[in-house]
């Protein structure tokens, strides 16, 4: 999970790192109090999970209260990138800025291994100076249990060619990050800028962090962070169900079982659908390897609640479980779908492959339902999923 | 001939007094397992019924190890415990640790890992997130069904669960020497490298069949191993060509992140590996099957 600017200052501030003060607010008059509260001027700024936000006009400054309602007035609502802005961040200004500097740590997955990387070309996009002068970006592995030592971090510092006056500040920057990386449970913590202002203090001024949902078991504390509002209404719905689907943007509706089963399914639809006026996947939901009559039904509620839906494909290999348990299961689930009165009219093409698919293919034969069909190869049943989606 | 995993394999299961350890021991045993231990410290000294066969439960890895001479686990775990189990079989020195868990936070993979390696890399890692390895007619460590296919001259190595098991029994006929479910967590043990090295150096293997999905670099680094080290004909499949950026697809580590992790990308460097990629699974098992027909 991604944050907010805001949140990721609340979390550099709780774990010691230097912020400014600042408050988010999501109305412009409230924005006043906010402003008078840090002395009367203020940094608006726009919150939004996509980067290039300044040059997009969603960071302005406020010389009085009235100017900081103006300037929320001006960027809520506002359109960066394809994100409405609903928050604003009224920040305290911060003094002159003398030198950007760049701070992160993260998960190096090639070397699976943690990686501090540090820069004192900061305020620009990282992957830039990476590209351009990767000579000015330090890369320093990290191991997961060593951490970052006050000693881990000077070698850091030297690595990047801090300057001498400001080592001891971004050393301590650094083992103060590093807590929250690993406190926070975090795969992605970075800082930038991290400014040096005028008074010689140095300071995370715009961050980054990242969450793992792994790791939700154990940080109680982070589903308040989650950005429900912005979340799609199916996708909140299917969370609610513990069920673990993606909104696309096509029309087959897909159920499978298994992550990398799924998202082949995805593809193979979308390869069929080039023969059927472009159609495509609708979703990726994954119902896991029990795919009993409840999950199945609530699945197909979840994908048959999708205006977009047109066709739906349940494409499943019985290993552990077997076909006949899976085929049950999709009978009882169009059941129980009528029962609870919900009108089910789109077609379904079912494949049933592995353990047991004769006697599921059999009961789905028997059961005859007339929306059901079935197609005995995956991408014969993908086709044929595309085909109807396209008549529709 | 097999890779990892063969008739020899002595097999402790940690997390076996639980329900999915309880019902997957089962399953093994019944693929011929040689299932010799559990390791649950609360159960220490009782043995369990598995339909006539009597497995002890120890009190540690290190117990059961010096009991049985066990040299695989297969770890049942739930993911807030993951990491101590891992460790104390790493600590034990087992040679293989099959991690089948899913959802264990990457803070405690890459812990675990970097422990690995601090000891002397003495024990294999495959997992987490993974249905585990199997040598058909020999040996299950994991999920995998033991009665898709049979003895035979394809290694499998995979990222995804139910694509190996979908590969499996297209080319049922044909049989698998081994098949290596290596998981979907962006840190994992044991890379399709690992695999690919492995099979390329069991002569009972004749052919590799390696699937791949969205999410790092692992792919196209296979691609570089395969160019330079292996000689044996390679099949390939990459799921998630349609995943849309920035969203994760089932598996933590299935994620294209701005414009790395492509399916793309990793189909182009297989490729340019010499590798033959099918367009979906059935296809892959086509170009294989054609391959070994000749």
């Amino acid at each position: 999970m991604d944050l907010f600017e805001y949140q990721a200052r609340d979390l550099f501030a709780k774990h010691g790192v230097p912020v400014l003060a600042g408050e988010v607010i999501d109305t412009p008059e409230a924005a006043r109090e906010a402003t008078e509260k840090l002395g009367g001027k203020s940094v608006v700024k726009a919150q939004v999970k996509v980067g290039g936000r300044g040059k997009a006009g969603g960071v302005k400054l406020a010389g009085t209260p009235d100017e900081a309602v103006a300037r929320a007035t001006d960027i809520l609502g506002m359109d960066i990138k394809g994100h409405t802005v609903h928050k604003v961040m009224i920040a305290e200004t911060a003094p002159e800025i003398a030198e950007e500097y760049y701070v992160s740590y993260l998960l190096d997955r090639t070397n699976r291994t943690f990686l501090a990387m540090a820069s004192v070309a900061g305020g620009m996009d990282i992957e830039e100076v990476a590209a351009t002068t990767p000579e000015k970006l330090a890369k320093v592995p990290v191991d997961a249990n060593e951490g970052v030592s006050k000693e881990k971090a000077a070698e850091i510092v030297a690595l990047a060619k801090f300057p001498a006056e400001v080592a001891d500040q971004v050393a301590d920057v650094l083992v103060t990050l590093w807590e929250t990386f690993v406190a926070e449970d975090a795969l992605l913590v970075e800082v930038n800028p991290l400014a040096k202002v005028a008074d010689g203090r140095v300071i995370a001024l715009d961050g980054k962090v990242s969450l793992d949902a792994n790791a939700d078991f154990r940080q109680p504390e982070h589903e308040a962070l989650e950005d429900k509002a912005a979340a799609n209404p199916l996708e909140a719905a299917a969370k609610a169900k513990n069920l673990n689907y993606v909104k696309l943007d096509g029309e087959v509706g897909i159920i499978g079982n298994g992550a990398g089963l799924v998202m082949s399914t995805l593809d193979v639809v979308a390869y069929a659908g080039e023969a059927h006026g472009g159609v495509k996947p609708a979703n990726f939901l994954d119902i896991g390897g029990g795919a009993s009559a409840e999950v199945m039904a609530n699945g197909l509620e979840i994908i048959l609640g999708d205006p977009d839906v047109k066709s739906v494909f349940v494409n499943v290999f019985g290993g552990i479980t077997a076909c006949d348990e899976v085929a049950n299961g999709i009978v009882q689930a169009l059941e129980l779908l009528k029962s609870k009165g919900e009108d089910v009219t789109k077609p379904l093409v079912v494949r049933l492959d592995g353990n047991n698919a004769e006697l599921g293919r059999k009961i789905l034969s028997d059961a005859n339902h007339p929306l059901v069909q079935r197609v005995d190869t995956m991408d014969g049943a993908a086709d044929k999923a595309a085909e109807l989606a396209a008549a529709k | 001939m097999a890779i990892f995993l063969t008739k020899d394999s002595k097999v402790i299961v940690q997390g076996m007094t639980g329900a999915t350890g309880m019902k997957h021991t089962k399953l093994m045993l019944g693929d011929g397992t040689n299932i010799v231990g559990g390791v649950n410290p609360r159960k220490a000294g009782t043995t369990v019924d598995f339909d006539g066969t009597s497995v002890p439960v120890f009190g540690s890895v290190a117990e059961a190890i010096e009991k049985t001479g066990a040299d695989v686990s297969v770890l049942f775990v739930p993911p807030a415990f993951a990491k101590a189990a891992v460790v104390e079989a790493i600590d034990a020195e087992i040679p293989l640790a099959v991690v089948i868990t899913e959802g264990i936070a990457v803070h405690d993979s890459a812990a675990f890992w970097a422990y690995a390696k601090s000891k002397g890399d003495k024990t294999r890692i495959i997992g987490p997130n993974c249905p585990g390895l199997i040598t058909p007619g020999q040996s299950n460590a994991g999920i995998i069904p033991g009665d898709i296919t049979k003895p035979g001259k394809i290694g499998l190595v995979s990222k995804s669960g139910t694509l190996t098991y979908q590969m499996m029994y297209e080319l049922r006929d044909i049989g698998f020497s081994s098949a290596v479910g290596i998981g979907g967590d962006p840190v994992i043990g044991t890379t399709h490298i690992d695999a690919l090295a492995a099979f390329e150096a069991d002569p009972e293997t004749e052919l590799i069949v390696m699937i791949g999905e969205i999410g790092g670099d692992a792919e196209e680094r296979a691609a570089d191993f395969i160019k330079a080290n292996v000689t044996k004909p390679v099949v390939g499949y990459v799921a998630g060509f349609t995943a849309p950026e920035g969203k994760t697809m089932g598996h933590a580590g299935a994620i294209v992140s701005g414009s790395s992790g492509t399916a793309q990308a990793k189909k182009e460097a297989l490729e340019a590996a010499g590798v033959k990629v099918g367009k979906t699974p059935t296809e892959t098992a086509k170009l294989a099957r054609a391959i070994l027909e000749g």
